[in-house]
């Protein structure tokens, strides 16, 4: 008896509208825009800082205008969301086996917070924060 | 005894005959149902008194064979363990995604089973015994190290669910590199170079971008995406050891 299977293409551009959890893959991906963005800003900053003291005035303007903190603040939320995902996902990709056990998976995760929040601490200690 | 309760469900089928469709087609079935059943019970109910013409493939019927992957209602699922109950309206019922449709609800496994065989899925002795020295031996913590992966039943609903496997066909895909992981974390094997070879490629691990469909629609529990991570970390750091450490060799 001859074959004649049927071939059925994923749809190359909106195979992420099938289900509900392609778009969260998608929403993260999105994120790493944001988070590219924000670098390109920092170098132009870096850049400006070069320029002379004018120059440096004239960016940190820019980046008060309303504009520019509505961009920053959808940077952050983008990069909070980001590396939220990613700090869920060492679990899967550092499991750490003591004995015949796994170490929990959150608690994987959690120390990645925690060294998360203490490095953040420790950069607002450095820009003067505190 | 309290009569059982029962119910009746639509389903919508897709069917497909190679004799004579040159596109695959639904058709829509009304059947009576006991509450308890599984989508599979229906569709025997279906072959049995509406339709003898269905075909769909299933044995065991207690998710342990992994044959009777099918799409309900747009998900992955084993049918015999797709209760009816959870299920309102109209079930819609496809053959499994990404896998070319041989008849109905029954795909063409061969491009998965070609793969299967490319990741060598046995164990290479480190070094060959004779019989007389005994069994290799194992301890329960070296067998929990890869315990996990050893569960697949090669169901195939990690493809189906997988969008780099249906965008990118020659993508090696999530069960086939998770029984790699298997086998290179046994202690008795030798056969990890092997396997890396086929695994560390563009085609191999390094076609996944962690969408992570695969282990949320797994059966077995088997978390092929942490599979396929660690696998990455291991393909990088082969390369580190043998590119940039001066006498490195993976």
């Amino acid at each position: 008896m001859s074959r004649k299977p049927l071939v059925r293409e994923c749809p190359p551009t909106t195979w992420y509208f099938r289900q509900p959890r392609y778009l969260r893959y998608m929403s993260r991906e999105i994120t790493s825009i944001f988070v590219g963005a924000y670098c390109v800003l920092l170098v132009v900053g870096l850049q400006r800082l070069a320029a002379g003291p004018a120059a440096w005035e004239g960016f940190l303007l820019a980046l008060r205008s309303p504009a520019s903190i509505v961009f920053q603040f959808l940077c952050l939320i983008a990069a909070v969301y980001h590396a939220a995902t990613w700090f869920n996902a060492t679990q899967k990709a550092m499991p750490l086996q003591i004995g015949e056990d796994f170490v929990p998976g959150n608690v994987i995760s959690g120390a990645h917070y925690a060294v998360w929040i203490l490095l953040s601490l420790v950069v607002m200690f450095f820009a003067g924060v505190f | 005894m309290t009569p059982l309760k029962e119910r009746l469900v639509q389903l919508e089928v897709l069917r497909y005959n190679p004799d004579t469709d040159t596109e695959a087609h639904f058709q829509r079935y009304e059947v009576m149902c006991q509450e308890e059943w599984v989508v599979l019970d229906a569709l025997n109910k279906i072959k049995a008194d509406i339709d003898p013409t269905l075909n769909y493939r299933w044995s065991c019927h207690m998710a342990v064979c992994g044959s009777c992957g099918m799409m309900i209602n747009g998900e992955p699922k084993l049918s015999c363990h797709a209760f009816l109950r959870s299920y309102e309206g109209v079930i819609r019922v496809e053959p499994l995604a990404h896998f070319p449709i041989e008849r109905d609800l029954v795909t063409a496994p061969d491009d998965f089973m070609e793969k299967l065989k490319r990741v060598k899925p046995y164990v290479i002795p480190k070094e060959e015994k004779p019989i007389s020295e005994g069994e290799y031996k194992q301890t329960p913590a070296q067998l929990m190290k890869f315990r996990q992966y050893s569960m697949c039943i090669n169901c195939m609903l990690c493809y189906a669910a997988c969008p780099q496997y249906g965008l990118t066909p020659s993508f090696i895909g999530p069960a086939a590199l998770t029984l790699a992981h298997r086998y290179n974390l046994d202690s008795r094997d030798g056969g990890r170079k092997e396997r890396m070879e086929v695994v560390a490629t563009k085609e191999g691990v390094w076609e996944c971008t962690f969408v992570g469909a695969c282990s949320e629609v797994c059966p077995a529990h088997v978390d092929p995406a942490s599979a396929l991570q660690q696998l990455k970390i291991v393909g990088s750091i082969d390369w580190i050891v043998e590119h940039l450490i001066p006498g490195g060799k993976s």
